[in-house]
C-alpha cells in the first residue's frame, strides 16, 4: 500500500540492498541509477513492439484491410517474428561505405529518442526533474536529425544523400515552429521545467492556447517524419531514402526509433498541453498519474497513426513553404499575443485566464481564415477543362474490307 | 554534483549501448557471406554512374541560414519567458519589440526569395 502512495520507497529499499552488499555510498548510488536508467530505456523500448502492431493494424483498418491476422491471436505476435527475421538477416555493408559512419547512425537514431525520456515528468514526485527540460528537450532531440544526416552520407548512395538532404531541410524547417509552440508553455508557466509545467495545469493549456498546441502537434509530425511529411522514406520516390543501404537490425533500429519518437512527441503534447499526469487521484497514488500520462499519450499517438492513414504524401516546396511562410509566423503571432494578455490578466484566476486567452486564440484564427480566404483568390483559378477545349483523339474502326470474291 | 544531471548523464552512456546491442547480435546471428554484387549500391537495379557524392543545392544552405537566426532568436526568448513575472511591462514589450523585428527578419527573407525550394 505504501508502494502505491510512493514509488520512491523502492529506491530506497533498493539502496539499504546495495549498502547491505558493502559497497560504498557513492557506488551504490552509481549503481542505483544504471538500475533506473535501465528500466526506462527498456520500457520504451518494449511499449514499441506493441506500438508497432498496433500501428499496422490501424492502418490495415483505416485502409479496409485486416492488417497482420496470422501470427498469433489477432496477429499480436507479429512484431516478435518481425524483430526474428529481422535479427537473422544478413548484415549487408555496402562498398566503400563509411564503417563507422554506418555503424554509428542507427545506434544514434535510437539513442536520440530515448535520451528524451529522463526528462518526462511520469508522476507526481517520480520522473524527470530537469530545470531546463524544454532546452533539453529541443537539443537532443536534433540527435535524430543528426542521426539521418550521417546514415544518408556514410552510405554511398545517391538516393540516401538525396533523401538525407532533403530530410534535414524539413526536420531544421520544423524546429522552428515547435521551438515557438514550446515557448508557450514555458510562458504560461514561467518554468522551463516539465514538472513545474504540470503543475501550472489546474487548467490544461490546451484550453489557453489550442493553436499552439496544434502548431506543436503538426510540426511534430513533421519533425519526425510521419506521413504526410514522411519524403524520407517516400517509397515511390526515392525507394527508402536514407535507409536505403541498411537491412537487418540497423533497419528495424530506425523503425523503432520512428515509432518511438512518434509516441513519445503523444507523450510531450500530453505533458505539455493535456496536463501530463495530472487526473482525479493522481496526486494521491503516481502510478495512477503514470497510467493518466499514458492514455494521454496513447490518444495522441492514436491521432497521429490516423493521420497517416488519411493524408496523401506531401511535396517537399510545398512542406517548406507550409512551415516557413504559414507555421513560424502564426506561431510568433500566437506568443506575442499570449504574452501581451497574460502580463494583462495576471491578475485573474487560472479559469479566467485560460478562457481569456482561448478567445484571443479564436480572434487569431479568425484572422488567419480572412488571410488564407485572400490569398486563395489571388491564386491561379483550378484547371477545369471545358467542353471542346482540348481536342480528343477518337478511335475509329476501319471499314470492313469486302470479301474477296473468287 | 546534481543527481538529475547524473543520471542524465549515465543515461547518456547506457542509451546507447542498449541500442547498439541488438545490432551486434544481429551481426553476429545472420550470415556472413559477401560478394560484390550483393555489396554493391542500389540505383534502381542499374550499375551505379558516377561517385555517390552529389552537388549540393544552395536552397539548402538558405534554408539553414534562416533556421539558425531563429533558432538563436529563440534561445534568447527562453530566459524572457521564464522570467516573465518578475520583469516590469516594458520589459515585456521590448520582448515584443524583438519578436516584431525578427517577424520583419523573416518577411524580408520571404520577399526576397530566400524561402522558395525552387530557383
Amino acid at each position: 500500500m505504501a508502494f502505491l502512495q510512493d514509488p520512491t520507497i523502492v529506491v530506497e529499499w533498493l539502496r539499504q540492498l546495495f549498502l547491505g552488499w558493502g559497497l560504498s555510498p557513492s557506488l551504490a548510488s552509481l549503481l542505483l541509477y544504471v538500475v533506473g536508467a535501465l528500466a526506462l530505456a527498456t520500457g520504451p523500448l518494449l511499449w514499441v513492439i506493441f506500438l508497432i502492431w498496433f500501428e499496422r493494424k490501424a492502418v490495415a483498418r483505416i485502409q479496409d484491410r485486416l492488417g497482420p491476422n496470422r501470427v498469433g491471436p489477432y496477429g499480436l505476435l507479429q512484431p516478435f517474428a518481425d524483430v526474428l527475421k529481422l535479427l537473422t538477416k544478413e548484415d549487408i555493408i555496402p562498398a566503400k561505405a563509411d564503417k563507422v559512419l554506418y555503424w554509428m547512425a542507427p545506434i544514434l537514431s535510437l539513442a536520440g529518442v530515448l535520451l528524451l525520456w529522463p526528462a518526462i515528468p511520469l508522476g507526481k514526485g517520480i520522473g524527470g526533474n530537469v530545470n531546463v527540460a524544454v532546452l533539453y528537450l529541443v537539443a537532443v532531440g536534433t540527435l535524430s536529425t543528426f542521426a539521418i544526416l550521417i546514415a544518408g552520407w556514410s552510405a554511398n548512395n545517391k538516393y540516401a544523400l538525396l533523401g538525407a538532404f532533403r530530410t534535414v531541410a524539413q526536420m531544421i524547417s520544423y524546429e522552428v515552429p515547435i521551438v515557438l509552440a514550446l515557448l508557450v508553455p514555458v510562458l504560461l508557466a514561467r518554468s522551463m521545467n516539465l514538472q513545474d509545467i504540470v503543475a501550472a495545469q489546474d487548467v490544461w493549456f490546451v484550453v489557453a492556447a489550442p493553436l499552439a498546441a496544434l502548431i506543436f502537434f503538426i510540426a511534430s509530425i513533421a519533425e519526425v517524419g510521419r506521413t504526410p511529411f514522411d519524403l524520407l522514406e517516400a517509397e515511390s520516390e526515392i525507394i527508402a531514402g536514407f535507409h536505403i543501404e541498411y537491412s537487418g537490425m540497423k533497419f528495424a533500429m530506425f523503425f523503432a526509433g520512428e515509432f518511438l519518437h512518434a509516441f513519445t512527441t503523444g507523450v510531450l503534447g500530453a505533458v505539455l498541453f493535456f496536463g501530463g499526469w495530472r487526473g482525479p487521484g493522481a496526486e494521491a497514488y503516481p502510478l495512477l498519474g503514470l497510467f493518466y500520462l499514458w492514455l494521454k499519450a496513447f490518444l495522441l499517438y492514436f491521432v497521429i497513426v490516423w493521420i497517416r492513414g488519411s493524408f496523401p504524401r506531401v511535396r517537399i516546396d510545398h512542406l517548406l513553404d507550409f512551415t516557413w511562410k504559414f507555421l513560424t509566423p502564426l506561431a510568433l503571432v500566437v506568443l506575442m499575443v499570449t504574452a501581451l494578455l497574460d502580463k494583462a490578466l495576471a491578475a485573474a484566476g487560472p479559469w479566467a485566464r485560460a478562457l481569456g486567452l482561448l478567445v484571443a486564440n479564436g480572434l487569431i484564427w479568425l484572422v488567419v481564415q480572412r488571410w488564407l480566404r485572400g490569398v486563395e483568390k489571388r491564386l491561379e483559378p483550378p484547371m477545369v477543362a471545358q467542353p471542346g477545349q482540348y481536342p480528343v483523339a477518337r478511335y475509329t474502326p476501319p471499314e470492313p474490307q469486302a470479301a474477296e470474291g473468287d | 554534483m546534481d543527481p538529475t544531471w547524473v543520471f542524465i548523464g549515465v543515461f547518456f552512456v547506457l542509451a546507447p549501448l542498449l541500442a547498439a546491442a541488438p545490432i551486434v547480435i544481429g551481426h553476429y546471428l545472420g550470415p556472413h557471406k559477401p560478394n560484390p554484387i550483393k555489396n554493391d549500391v542500389y540505383e534502381c537495379g542499374l550499375k551505379t554512374v558516377g561517385d555517390a557524392w552529389v552537388r549540393f543545392k544552395v536552397q539548402y544552405y538558405l534554408f539553414a541560414l534562416v533556421f539558425l537566426i531563429f533558432d538563436v532568436e529563440l534561445v534568447f526568448l527562453y530566459p524572457w519567458a521564464v522570467a516573465y513575472d518578475m520583469l516590469p511591462t516594458f520589459a515585456v514589450l521590448e520582448g515584443l519589440l524583438f519578436m516584431i523585428m525578427l517577424l520583419a527578419a523573416l518577411i524580408y527573407a520571404w520577399k526576397r526569395e530566400a524561402l522558395d525550394w525552387y530557383d
